[in-house]
């Protein structure tokens, strides 16, 4: 066990992951607005006491804005596409007819507290999903996600990593050549302005992914190491093999004409046969990890309490279902374990260490 | 080192097509050697570095023939991945090269790909800390770094895997003065200290020949010659001011160092020192007062007074974030002003649309590049003369006086850097705007390069525009300014001629200036004043 005392580090960003999407899971499964609302405080307690310093760490605030957004768009859309009839008329709005070519569709009609407190409750239900992802998003850096990959996806980890990296760039390079243009005269509208916009910025782009590749090279990124032809050979096939064995087995599956043996018999052994081909290719790779990430007893609590959420969610669904699925007529209302389930989520604000990350000292560049 | 450098070329050639770059070369660096490569642009220098990293012709294509041996052993069929080990490269720009977020990961990316163990990578990396003296700055975000610090850092990157050999093209290109001298001792400390082989190319040989060991000039015509410093500048076709001031009295051997020059200096005859010109009464075009221009929390530039004349050159110098750009921007209109006032003939041109800025205020940005779109030169032209409704044929008139002989097939990517300069100079001026705003124009122009911007600079202000650019090359400001203002943190911390401001200025004294001491800025008023007494090369 961590306790208070622990000294600062970060935690494994896997392990935000799976608390968050453990909370996730729970707020899927139920409507109860009380039991939504916890869900959220929690996320929103270990986000504002164990975020750290990397830019992500400051994009919760737009995660809260969606899901406000989210709640907001269900219930203004349950008020104009107007839904049950009956219940109690809280707004008589007059219905505005609608042609015959849109039978079906009711625009506006009286608006019912029922109507709006069930849009309320599915709102809150996106919204909660959303708050989790948010909060595993402020909380573990993404780049720091891709970068624990297992060493076969090594690659494709590095080049994702380089593009959440280049995104900004984009944005400045844009920002740069829409201020140049603007010096000369020209093509104000329609293709030659989006050609004169889009072409430096595409050749900046390109010319700055040549010099990245051309800096990752010298670098040694994507060496050989020691592995013979052979070996190269084997996994590679084994990879392509196991590809042909998921795609095959993917589309029996989902397409019901298909001869079932296909399906999930060919999707296991292309599974399977993937992870030989990654084991394979792990196994020759010979590179290292700078620091990486510890997995230590904050980290399994940590994910502890994400599984446990979860399991207790599908338990207060299935057994309480009065609570997890209040009817629009009363009053929601907690059971003690739907409280304890909702208060557990909170528990990494205090059980893990503070994030060693300060916050980064921003100089402009002018 | 049995008989053999660390790294030898052997009779290496290299062509794109039919177009011959290099032939014939065999070059042979010594353990602990730092070797500069020369040359006027374009002749094959960076060419020359690639065939060492291998990034030549796998990323450049063409055809290479000849051998590279590292250690006796033939390297020449290996990929730059299977050479990182032995040889590090840093490129121009660092920031386009760096893979991390962090100064921390960006230097252990290299033995990661190694497969070094992780306790020899914890140690590598903070003994590379503190050799680059960048320890302060490890949980740093690498886009927050100013230049310098950028380039210490991608140096440290390639130095943790301990290469044998580091290639460095134009390390200090895109740094002010103070943070080149920085890259440059430390780069003189490994080659020191570590007995690393360094193998660079830099344009401005000012800041580099102190240091160099042996000089590898490329020539152009596919060969290169490779010797000393002071037998190889006697007739190089680029050179310091320091060797010019030399070969002008005719110093033997040539200075290399200010210090040795100031020496020499000493049995030159006395000339009278140049008048200084006195201040022409000319007609103001721009006036900003207190500009002062906030990026978020930042004040990059604050409450700066700025008179820009007809017929002038004013010169902005100041470190790299100083806020040059920031007040540049702002005087042109585009760039946001908190505060202060921007007059020019009645107008503030942050009020006008940018086409009625653009025959006010001209500006040529960081990167010309930025502001052509089109396939060819002729097209460019054309385009600008529609775009500020002048008559056809007069972008190419312009042109052709900046950078004669340009031929209007040609794509604009293809051009050097100084044509292509002109080329969106050109553009810019099509507007016939009186005031002209250039930012860092110097940047990748070598000596020609240069000397062509300062005719240039000079015909803009003799058909009386008012001429204000940002550089960090003082001996390109003392060729041509006719006031020099020097910014720090947003600020102007002294203003004023030239002869007073550059000549005072420890880091911004040209080298003429150095070894004669003040008024002299440049080597023309010397040879003009021996002239005039008579005593000219013994």
């Amino acid at each position: 066990m961590t306790g208070p005392t622990a000294l600062p580090r970060d935690l494994h960003p896997l392990a935000w992951w799976a608390w968050a999407i453990g909370l996730a899971t729970a707020a899927s499964l139920t409507t109860n607005p009380l039991l939504l609302l916890l869900i959220m405080g929690s996320a929103t307690v270990v986000v504002m006491a164990r975020r750290s310093g990397h830019p992500f760490g400051r994009s919760f605030r737009l995660y809260v804005l969606l899901a406000l957004f989210t709640v907001v768009m269900r219930v203004v859309f349950r008020i104009v596409f107007g839904g049950q009839e009956i219940g109690h008329v809280l707004l008589d709005l007059p219905e505005i007819p609608l042609p015959d070519w849109a039978a079906g569709i009711r625009l506006l009609g009286p608006v019912t507290s029922e109507a709006a407190l069930a849009g309320l409750y599915d709102g809150l239900r996106l919204a909660a999903i959303i708050i989790c992802v948010g909060a595993a998003n402020s909380l573990a850096n993404p780049k720091r996600v891709l970068a624990s990959v297992p060493p076969a996806l090594y690659e494709i980890g590095t080049a994702l990593v380089v593009a959440v990296t280049i995104f900004p760039q984009l944005a400045e390079s844009a920002r740069r050549v829409r201020a140049a243009q603007a010096l000369r005269g020209g093509a104000t509208s329609g293709v030659g302005r989006l050609r004169r916009f889009l072409v430096p910025v595409l050749e900046d782009a390109l010319e700055r992914s040549l010099s990245l590749a051309a800096g990752m090279d010298t670098r040694g990124y994507g060496r050989s190491g020691g592995a013979s032809v052979r070996e190269r050979w084997v996994t590679g096939s084994l990879l392509l093999l196991a590809l042909t064995g998921i795609c095959v087995g993917t589309y029996a599956w989902l397409d019901p004409t298909a001869p079932q043996v296909l399906a999930l018999p060919m999707l296991a052994a292309g599974v399977a046969v993937a992870v030989v081909g990654l084991a394979s290719a792990g196994r020759r790779v010979q590179r290292t990890r700078y620091r990486p990430d510890a997995w230590r007893g904050a980290e399994l609590l940590t994910v502890g309490v994400g599984v446990a959420v979860a399991v207790l969610g599908w338990y207060v669904s299935h057994t309480q279902v009065v609570v997890a699925y209040p009817g629009v007529d009363v009053v929601p209302y907690l059971s003690p374990l739907a409280l304890a389930l909702g208060v557990l989520g909170a528990l990494p604000a205090v059980a893990t260490p503070v994030p060693a990350t300060a916050p980064v000292r921003r100089e402009v560049m002018a | 080192m049995n008989g053999h450098g660390v790294i030898e070329l052997r009779d290496i050639g290299f062509r794109y097509d039919q177009h011959q770059v290099l032939a014939g070369v065999d070059l042979s660096l010594e353990e602990g050697e730092l070797v500069l490569v020369s040359g006027r642009t374009g002749v094959g220098k960076s060419t020359l570095l690639g065939i060492v990293t291998g990034l030549v012709p796998r990323f450049t294509g063409g055809v290479l023939t000849g051998d590279v041996l590292l250690d006796g052993q033939s390297i020449v069929d290996q990929p730059p991945r299977e050479r990182a080990h032995l040889v590090g490269y840093v490129g121009q720009d660092p920031l386009a090269g760096f893979v991390a977020d962090t100064v921390e990961e960006e230097l252990a990316y290299g033995m990661e790909q190694l497969g070094t163990a992780p306790e020899t990578m914890r140690r590598r990396v903070e003994e590379t800390l503190d050799l680059l003296g960048i320890a302060d700055l490890r949980s740093r975000d690498l886009r927050t770094l100013s230049g310098g610090q950028q380039q210490r850092v991608a140096i440290g990157a390639v130095l943790t895997t301990h290469p044998r050999v580091l290639v460095l093209d134009e390390p200090t290109s895109a740094l002010d003065p103070t943070a080149a001298e920085e890259v440059l001792a430390t780069i003189t400390r490994l080659v020191h200290d570590l007995g690393l082989t360094v193998l660079l190319a830099e344009h401005r040989l000012e800041r580099v020949v102190p240091f160099a060991d042996r000089i590898c000039l490329v020539t152009g015509d596919g060969g290169i010659r490779v010797d000393e410093p002071h037998r190889i500048l006697v007739d190089s076709p680029v050179a310091p001011p320091l060797v010019h001031l030399g070969r002008l009295v005719g110093w033997d051997p040539l200075p290399l160092t200010v210090r040795d020059a100031r020496r020499l200096a000493r049995s030159l005859p006395d000339v009278a020192p140049p008048e200084p010109t006195s201040a022409s009464a000319a007609e103001p075009l721009l006036a900003a007062r207190g500009v002062t221009v906030v990026h978020g929390s930042h004040v990059a530039v604050r409450g700066v007074d700025l008179t820009l004349a007809s017929g002038q050159v004013t010169v902005l110098m100041g470190r790299n974030g100083s806020g040059k750009s920031s007040l540049i921007w702002a005087l042109q209109g585009t760039g946001r002003r908190r505060s202060g006032t921007v007059d020019v003939a009645g107008d503030d041109p942050s009020e006008l649309a940018p086409s009625e800025r653009r025959p006010r205020v001209g500006l040529v940005p960081q990167t010309a590049a930025d502001l052509l779109y089109l396939e060819t030169v002729a097209e460019e032209c054309a385009a600008a003369d529609a775009g500020a409704e002048a008559e056809p044929g007069t972008c190419r008139g312009l042109l052709d006086r900046l950078a004669p002989g340009i031929d209007e097939t040609v794509h604009p990517r293809d051009l050097s850097e100084g044509q292509r300069l002109a080329l969106a100079l050109s553009i810019i001026l099509t507007a016939r705007p009186p005031v002209v705003l250039l930012d860092e124009p110097t940047r990748g122009l070598d000596y020609a390069g240069k000397a062509e911007l300062a005719r240039i600079v000079a015909d803009l202000a003799a058909d009386d525009h008012a001429v204000l650019l940002a550089t960090h090359d003082v001996e390109f400001a003392a060729h041509v300014a006719d006031e020099v203002v020097v910014m720090a943190e947003g600020e102007i911390v002294s203003q004023g001629t030239p002869r007073r401001v550059l000549a005072e200025s420890p880091s911004f004294a040209p080298q003429v200036t150095k070894v004669l001491g003040p008024p002299w800025l440049v080597v023309e008023e010397v040879a003009a004043a021996l002239a005039r007494t008579g005593a000219g090369r013994p």
